[in-house]
Order: C-alpha cells, then structure tokens, then sequence
C-alpha cells in the first residue's frame, strides 16, 4: 500500500486549493445572497451581520414556490413516462434478435446523433396548433420523446448482459409476457434504472431552452425560467438576486449532498453506455 | 448498492451488442427456426416498443425530417405558403458575418471545452485517486457545479466577471489591481470566460469518469511498471493513458457534443455579444426563429449543426467500437 508521505500532503494542499478556488463563486454567492442591500462591503470580503431578509423577498418576488412544484411535476412526470416507456423498448430489442428488433434499435439510436435543435421550430409549431403551448404538459410529452434514445440504450445495454433465466422461468410458470416484465425483469434492472432516473431527472430540472419556448407568455413557469425572468427584473438588486439563485439551487443541492454516492456513480457509469 | 457496479460493465457490453448479433457471435440464430426461437419470441412482444416509438416518432423524428425539408423553403414560420428555393438558406449563411461567426465561434467553443475540460479533469481524478485524506469530501465537493442549473451558475458567474464585480474586486484586494478587466464586454475575453464557465461546471463531471477509470486499473499493473523501472511520466503515458482509453472517449464524446449545443451559459452571460463574439449556432438560431422570424435560415442553420453533432457522435462511436474490439 501507498503510504502518506510528505509529498501526498504537498498534493493535499494543492488539491484543497484547487478545491477553495473552485469553490470562490459559490462563497460569492452565500456571502452576498446574505447581505443588506445598503452594506456596499466588497463581495469578497465576509458580511458582517447577515440577514435573512433577502431570501424572503426573493421567494415573493421571484415566485418561486409555483415554480419549484412545476419544476417537480415536469421532473417526476417525466422520468417515469420515460422509465416505463424505456424499460419496456428495451426488452424485445435486447432479448429478440429478428431483423425487426435490430432495425428498430439503430433508428432508435438514430435520436442519439440529432440535437434537438433541429426539431426544436418544427414541433414548436405542431405544439402551438395543438393547443399546447404554455402547458406543463407540452415539456412532459417533449422530454418523453426526447431522452428515449438515450434511456433505451441504457436499458438494452443493461438487459443483454442479463440472463435470461428468470424470466424463462417465469414464463414457465405460466406468466403473460407483461407479467414476467413487470414482477421479473423489472426489478432486476433496478441498477440502470437508477442511473435512467438520475441522469434524467438532472436534465429535465436544469433545461433552459425547451420552457423558455413553450412556456412563454403563460403564467407557468420552471425554476430556470422563473430565475431568468427575476433577475432580468430585478438585475442591478445583487443581493435579492443572489438570495434567488440560492432558493434556486437549493433543491437540487439538497437531493446531491443526500444521495450523492448514488449520483456521482449514475454519471460517471451510466454514460459508459 | 452494489448493484451498480456491475451496470458499468453491462452497459459498456450494451454499446457493442448490436455487432456481436450482426456479426454471428451466436450463428444460426436466424438460419434454422428452433423451438427455443419461437418461445423466445413470445418472450418480449413487439408491441412493448409501440409507447417508446410513438412518442421519438412524434418528438424527435417527425419534426427533425420536417425541419430538414424546411431548411430549403423561405418558410416565415406564419405564412402556410412555402417555397423551395433549394440552397438560397445556405448561400445567405456563407454572405452573412453573423452566421460565419457563429460556425467558427461554435466549433472553437466545443474544441476549447473539449480538450481544457478533459485536462482540467483527469488532473482533478489523478489528484483525488491518491492517498489525500480529503479525497471523498474534495470528489463530491468538485462534482457538485455539474448538477447545479447553469442558468443559475451564469448568473452568478456573470456577477463575478462584471466590471465592479467580485473577480476584479479580489485581483484588487491581492495587489493586482493591474489584471482588472471587463471580462465580458472586451470580445475575445468574452468567448475565453464563457468557455472557462462551461469547463468549471464540468470539469467534475469529467472528473468522476476519468476517476471510474483509474479504479478500474488493477494495482498490480502500477507495480509491474515500477518494479520494471519505469518513472512516473513514462507510466502516466505508457501505462495510465492507455489503460483510460474508454474513459476518454466518453468524455471526449459528451463534452464536445456538450460544447457544439451550448446555448444557456451564453444567453445568460453575453446574449451573444458583445457584437457577435460569442454568438454559436444555437443562439443563433434562437434569435433568428423566436426573435426575427427568420424560421427557414434558422432551421438552415440547425441542420449545420446536426451535420456537425452527427459526423462528430459517429465518428466517435466508431473509435469507441474499435477500442473495445482491440481490448476484447
């Protein structure tokens, strides 16, 4: 084994001023978001008595109790349509081998290679005829479609490493073929579900583009969206904006620090696929 | 959970499944029709791809097809009467400094953030997979910008870069009043800042893969070097790099792609400017389509991008397929 030496604490110090330096935006960030707004201290240096006032203010003005609900209900709205549809894709496409089941896989994987830019004016018009534009559910049906590719070629990457035992018993035993999905392989794939859920739920809460487009000019809003219009509101009110951005990155902060071993490993494996 | 730690080889496997099935790994399978095939069938029914496929159907394919037949109208997004002027979009592209702009800018952005990205974190993963005692709070301390929104985090960057802003005001605080500058409004600082935001946000992301990689080198092979005298240059590149091949393809992979499709940090820290000296193509587009109307020179300007993000993905996937058949 290694062991510690003077050099691994020269490389300790390095990594931990790495690290400071990193972190100087964020310090900026709490430190200002905590400040009265008539104390013109340089940002840099800590406030002296910090107040809560701004992040009451901010929540108010910015609106963003309606927005954080939003942001959930598109996030977990999303996820799940795209867990169910995903797993359920990826099962034939891993287990059959028929012309069919390989040609349907590369189309599939086709969406891998096409940014969403290309689509993104045609289906704003086709989401407009619909009646759609300004609803949640416009951005639900949108990130569905969107992140198929990628979550199926998770999960088929996952099943065909899987074998098939199980679920043969199970057939054996005279389950449906949707019943030894849903009670067999299901849970079995729970590892790259996961990895589906973490990696899609990040994208979907942190899009900017896609509300900014469908969600514009209605009253709903996602956090992005709401953080963007309060700070082009309220943009030379430093302090009131800083105490937003934090509401803003509270959420998602909260879930990281609490699970992230499980995140951390949902990015850095998952994308091996 | 160690579950997830058997996702990583399984997925890795998913990638090259579809050419061991076309290449015959297991031969006969569509020859000669056996009992087993036609159970296996019943298996996984057809139809469970039908909600998968008609919502990428309706999404993304619909809309992309009908974008790229577009791309060679004079469509106005209002008018229903379109005509196909065949490349009159595209000839407007090349007269038009704005969109020659945004295609170099685009290309020098997804370069910049690729390789800075990529170097920034493997020294960050080679510094955390050593014996530092603060190597768990630093991994999880330096991953945590690529989960934030980056809305949010251009803002607060814009804020530090601002001339009275906190950047400026710690270079004066230190002595070296003489580095202030107004980042963002001189243009070729802009484009550096918007490009070193993008890479503080993800050089953790790259981090954490990078740092997978390193974990999944045995010990033994850095002791087989060392006992063969080799020193520690000669192993980073004899033995570490190679050994990170897959790692570096993904990473390679997701941030140029990342780089080519970036629009928040831009639109939030520059809008583009100052003039166009941080205008990309998904700006551009954004513009062009939602602010001046411009629909089909907009989806002219997409569909370079497509060309871009496609040649680039497969060209990758393709080195990613040889690397694993060199490794099998």
């Amino acid at each position: 084994m290694r062991r510690y030496r003077p050099r691994t604490f020269a490389l300790e110090m390095l990594m931990v001023a790495v690290a400071a330096a990193f972190g100087f935006p964020l310090y900026v960030l709490l430190n200002l978001s905590v400040r009265d707004p008539h104390d013109t201290a340089s940002a840099v240096a800590p406030t002296t008595s910090p107040t809560l006032a701004n992040y009451g203010d901010a929540w108010q003005k910015a609106g963003l109790g309606g927005a954080i609900a939003n942001s959930l209900v598109v996030t977990v709205v999303s996820v799940v349509v795209l867990v169910v549809v995903s797993s359920l894709a990826a099962y034939p496409l891993a287990r059959v081998s028929a012309r069919w089941s390989r040609w349907t896989f590369l189309a599939v994987m086709g969406g891998l290679l096409l940014p969403f830019q290309l689509a993104l004016i045609p289906l704003y018009q086709t989401v407009r005829d619909l009646g759609l534009l300004g609803s949640l559910w416009s951005l639900v049906l949108f990130y569905s479609g969107l992140q198929v590719p990628f979550s199926v070629f998770l999960y088929t990457g996952f099943l065909r490493a899987l074998p098939r035992d199980y679920e043969e018993a199970a057939l054996i035993d005279g389950c449906s073929p949707l019943q030894a999905f849903r009670r067999v392989v299901f849970p079995l794939l729970r590892p790259i579900t996961g990895t589906v859920v973490i990696l899609n739920a990040v994208f979907v809460w942190n899009d900017f583009l896609t509300p900014l487009l469908y969600l514009s000019g209605s009253d709903q809003q996602t956090i992005p969206v709401a953080i963007f219009g309060f700070v082009g509101q309220y943009v030379s009110d430093w302090q009131l904006v800083f105490a937003g951005l934090v509401i803003g990155l509270v959420p998602v902060l909260l879930v990281y620090f609490l699970m992230q071993r499980h995140i951390i490993k949902g990015f850095a494996g998952g994308l091996k696929g | 959970m160690s579950g997830s730690v058997d996702a990583k080889p399984s997925a890795l496997a998913g990638g090259s499944a579809p050419v061991v099935a076309r290449g015959g790994h297991r031969p006969g399978r569509d020859a000669r029709p056996s009992p087993a095939r036609v159970r296996r069938r019943s298996v996984a029914p057809w139809w469970f791809l039908a909600p998968a496929v008609v919502l990428y159907v309706f999404v993304t394919v619909v809309p992309s097809v009908q974008g790229a037949g577009l791309a060679f109208t004079d469509w106005d997004g209002l008018d229903p009467v379109k005509h196909f002027v065949g490349l009159d979009n595209f000839r407007q592209i090349l007269h038009d400094d704005a969109a020659r702009a945004a295609v170099t800018q685009t290309l020098v952005i997804a370069v910049a953030i690729t390789v800075i990205q990529n170097a920034v974190g493997l020294l960050l993963a080679l510094g955390v997979n050593s014996r530092i005692r603060s190597r768990n709070v630093l991994r999880v301390l330096l991953f945590a910008p690529a989960v934030m929104t980056p809305v949010v985090t251009a803002y607060l960057w814009k804020y530090v870069l601002a001339p009275d802003g906190a950047l400026n005001g710690l270079l004066g605080a230190v002595g070296l009043g003489s580095l202030e500058q107004n980042w963002l409004g001189d243009p070729t600082l802009a484009l550096w800042c918007v490009i070193g935001v993008v890479v503080w946000q993800f050089a953790g992301y790259s981090m954490v893969i990078f740092l997978a990689g390193l974990q999944s080198i045995p010990e033994e092979i850095y002791e087989a070097a060392d006992v063969d005298g080799a020193g520690p240059v000669r192993r980073f590149w004899h033995v570490l790099l190679p050994m990170l091949a897959p790692a570096t393809t993904i990473n390679l992979m997701l941030s140029i792609i990342g780089g080519l499709k970036l629009f928040d940090q831009i639109w939030v820290m520059t809008n583009g400017g100052p003039g166009h000296a941080t205008e990309n193509l998904s700006t551009l587009i954004y513009k062009g389509a939602f602010q001046f109307n411009e629909f089909a020179y907009s989806i002219a300007l997409a569909l370079i991008l497509t060309l871009f993000v496609a040649v680039i993905s497969s060209g990758q996937y393709w080195l990613l397929r040889r690397q694993e058949r060199a490794t099998q």
